[in-house]
């Protein structure tokens, strides 16, 4: 970082003025807690006691054997406490809040897995929340929005914009301008002005460390090549920050390939280099938007990875070739989701089983000497709606037609 | 004239100005005419443009929907650049923008303020670039010609505003509280405290908005600010009771 926040080009703070007294405050509280040893041995305590780190790095002989090249090795975040990375973020977030002394916590959600892992911090540190969400996205991730409620939060659906979750954070933003004094914005990745992107990725950097002690110990070595999907950048970033150093692995971001590249029906902002250089939410990044800078509609079938923008710290990395983007299509992706359930019994979640496709299509290039990790950021539960329509199940839908009559529907 | 000596000049005739917003391409180019007329009819002083942005994180439901349906209706840039040009030949007050980083590093920052100037805009308003961000962008703007108007919150310290107040000119926009536009304020002694504070950081003219709805209001802030900004409510007049409506929301505002 050259200036306060800014990774090359892109981040900053481009925030309304009544956020700058918020921001100053946040910063230093931030700077303390990273100065203190004790707050990062507090928060992997935590994690330890309350999540289930370190997560486990899972071989996958039946895929590896099937695929033909790399050993494949999968990063298990979705063992963690309410199934994705997410909750490694949040309960950082919320180990500072408690030394900031707020009392309230709001936060966006796309896919609904950080709604949900913000809805069950606040209840473990007594805090009141409030989840905004796309109205697309409520009615995408419904299993989701049922435990916001049940764990305590008011989930908020959002009926302006394109519904998701662009709008969810520009919705947030505008609770906080007015409740900033006893509320904390809890944003859910890598993105949005300074501090947020460092901060995120400070605690997802959890990821990154644990698995590269354990492939070494797996394996004996680095792998060849690590995976993860990129909705915001959070758990790719999370799991890549360990090995930037380790300039021999190749470290690759899948996003959402949606419909196609070429079909205007995608959230690819780097790999179909169809984002441009801008400003908005906050920050500075590629956003997928037209020539006069307004934002574009998205489209994935995974909730999670529907997004305009994307980490200014990515955006970077791409820029200096560390970085490797490509995308996955929507039924690229359902393939390796069925493949990965049927060959390991994984269930990834729609967002994860990006990184899985389009692994799946590389490993054969190596040797089964080499090794790969997947970055699993969750599990598919949530996505049972989607899947179970994707491939248009007809018992769950006879099951969906008997409870509707049952509901009087 | 520069934007300052124009707010003074006229000031030295009212006891306060009234300042107006409009969101451009909504409902259409063709009533914004309409609207902006009715309004210089009514002896408002200064208007603000809003070219339209899909995230406005400013701005509250009212003007929110507004910048939607004016995009989904296929307003562009350009087309907001032309008719400013036409408003500013048509009517002899000082006419600003209002828009987001986005729009202008999108144009070209200084290709937009060169067309900002051919058309004759005075000032521009970005609420989401702090001069920590948009130094030179702000340094360029006063170069040209087009005063950058900074915004002061209620959370802003007197240390704050006076850094602030050192990278603008024209005026200084104090949003009358937290939040975004839209929602009512509450014109009240906190409310004077802090145009008092805002007073003392600096000696450029102090406009105050957010929430101003009612001839109350305006005789509230005469006295303690320089010009009255109306928004959101105006946009609710017009889609309520339209256009022809908006004379006589301003006349009973005004006292006249
Ligand atoms: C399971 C899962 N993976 C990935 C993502 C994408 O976010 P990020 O790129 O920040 O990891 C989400 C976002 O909701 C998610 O729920």
């Amino acid at each position: 970082m050259n200036r306060q926040g800014y990774y090359g080009r892109w981040g900053g703070a481009f925030i309304p003025e009544v956020l700058h007294e918020t921001f100053r405050e946040l910063n230093a509280a931030f700077a303390a807690a990273k100065a203190d040893p004790a707050f990062w041995t507090g928060y992997v305590d935590l994690m330890a006691t309350y999540s289930c780190r370190p997560t486990p790095l899972t071989h996958c002989p039946n895929l590896s054997r099937a695929l033909g090249g790399a050993q494949i090795y999968v990063k298990r975040e979705d063992l963690n406490h309410t199934g994705a990375h997410k909750a490694n973020n949040v309960m950082g977030q919320g180990l500072l809040m408690q030394r900031m002394g707020k009392t309230r916590v709001i936060a966006e959600t796309g896919a609904g897995q950080h709604g949900v892992a913000t809805a069950t911090m606040a209840a473990r540190f007594g805090f009141a929340c409030t989840i905004y969400m796309g109205a697309e996205d409520v009615r995408r991730q419904r299993p989701n929005v049922f435990w916001m409620e049940k764990l305590g939060a008011q989930v908020v659906p959002v009926t302006d914009g394109s519904q998701t979750l662009k709008d969810a954070i520009n919705e947030a933003f505008r609770d906080w301008v007015t409740n900033m004094s006893d509320t904390h914005y809890c944003l859910g990745t890598v993105c949005g002005p300074h501090p947020f992107p460092e901060m995120v990725g400070y605690f997802q950097g959890l990821i990154g460390q644990e698995a590269r002690r354990q492939i070494l110990t797996a394996c004996g070595r680095l792998p060849a090549r690590v995976y993860a999907c990129v909705g915001g950048g959070s758990n790719a970033y999370g799991i890549m920050s360990g090995f930037l150093d380790d300039s021999r692995v190749e470290l690759i971001g899948v996003e959402a390939g949606g419909l196609g590249l070429d079909s205007g029906r995608h959230a690819a902002r780097i790999a179909g280099r169809h984002g441009q250089a801008g400003v908005a939410q906050g920050y500075r990044t590629l956003f997928l938007q037209d020539e006069d800078g307004q934002m574009q509609d998205t489209h994935s079938v995974a909730a999670g990875l529907d997004y305009i923008g994307v980490s200014p710290i990515l955006a970077d990395l791409a820029e200096a070739g560390r970085v490797r983007f490509a995308a996955a299509t929507d039924q690229e992706v359902l393939l390796a989701l069925d493949r990965t359930m049927k060959a390991e019994g994984l269930i990834p979640a729609l967002e994860s089983a990006h990184a899985f496709a389009h692994a799946f299509k590389e490993v054969g290039e190596l040797s089964p000497e080499e090794s790969v990790i997947i970055n699993m950021s969750g599990r598919g539960d949530k996505d049972i709606f989607t899947i179970a329509h994707a491939f248009g199940d007809p018992s769950w839908q006879a099951f969906i037609r008997e409870r509707g009559r049952e509901y009087g529907a | 004239m520069a934007l300052e000596e124009r707010i003074r000049a006229l000031r030295s005739k009212k006891d306060i100005l009234l300042m107006t917003h409009i969101v451009l391409g909504y409902p259409s180019l063709a009533v914004n005419r309409r609207v902006i007329k009715a309004m210089v009819d009514a002896g408002v002083d200064l208007i603000e443009l809003q070219i339209p942005f899909s995230e406005p994180m400013a701005d509250g439901p009212v003007i929110l929907k507004a910048n939607q349906v004016a995009i989904e209706s296929g307003i562009r840039v350009a087309a907001c650049l032309d008719f400013a040009r036409e408003m500013v030949q048509a009517h002899p007050i000082p006419f600003l923008f209002m828009t987001y980083c986005n729009i202008v590093f999108r144009h070209g920052e200084e290709a937009f303020l060169d067309r900002a100037v051919a058309a004759g805009i005075k000032g521009v308003i970005l609420p989401d670039l702090p001069p920590e961000e948009g130094a030179d962008f702000l340094a360029l703007a006063r170069a040209k010609g087009v005063a950058p108007i900074l915004i002061y919150a209620p959370t802003s310290t007197g240390a704050r505003m006076r850094e602030l107040a050192g990278h603008a000119a024209g005026f200084i926009y104090c949003v009358a509280r937290k939040g975004v536009t839209g929602k009512a304020t509450r014109f009240d002694a906190d409310l004077a405290v802090y145009l008092g504070r805002c007073r003392a950081a600096t000696s450029l003219p102090l406009a105050v908005g957010f929430g101003l709805r009612s001839r109350e209001d305006v005789q509230f802030l005469t006295g303690k600010a320089d010009i009255a900004v109306v928004g959101s409510e105006t946009i609710r007049v017009v889609d309520r009771d339209g256009p022809d409506a908006v004379g006589p929301f301003l006349a009973g505002l005004l006292g006249r």
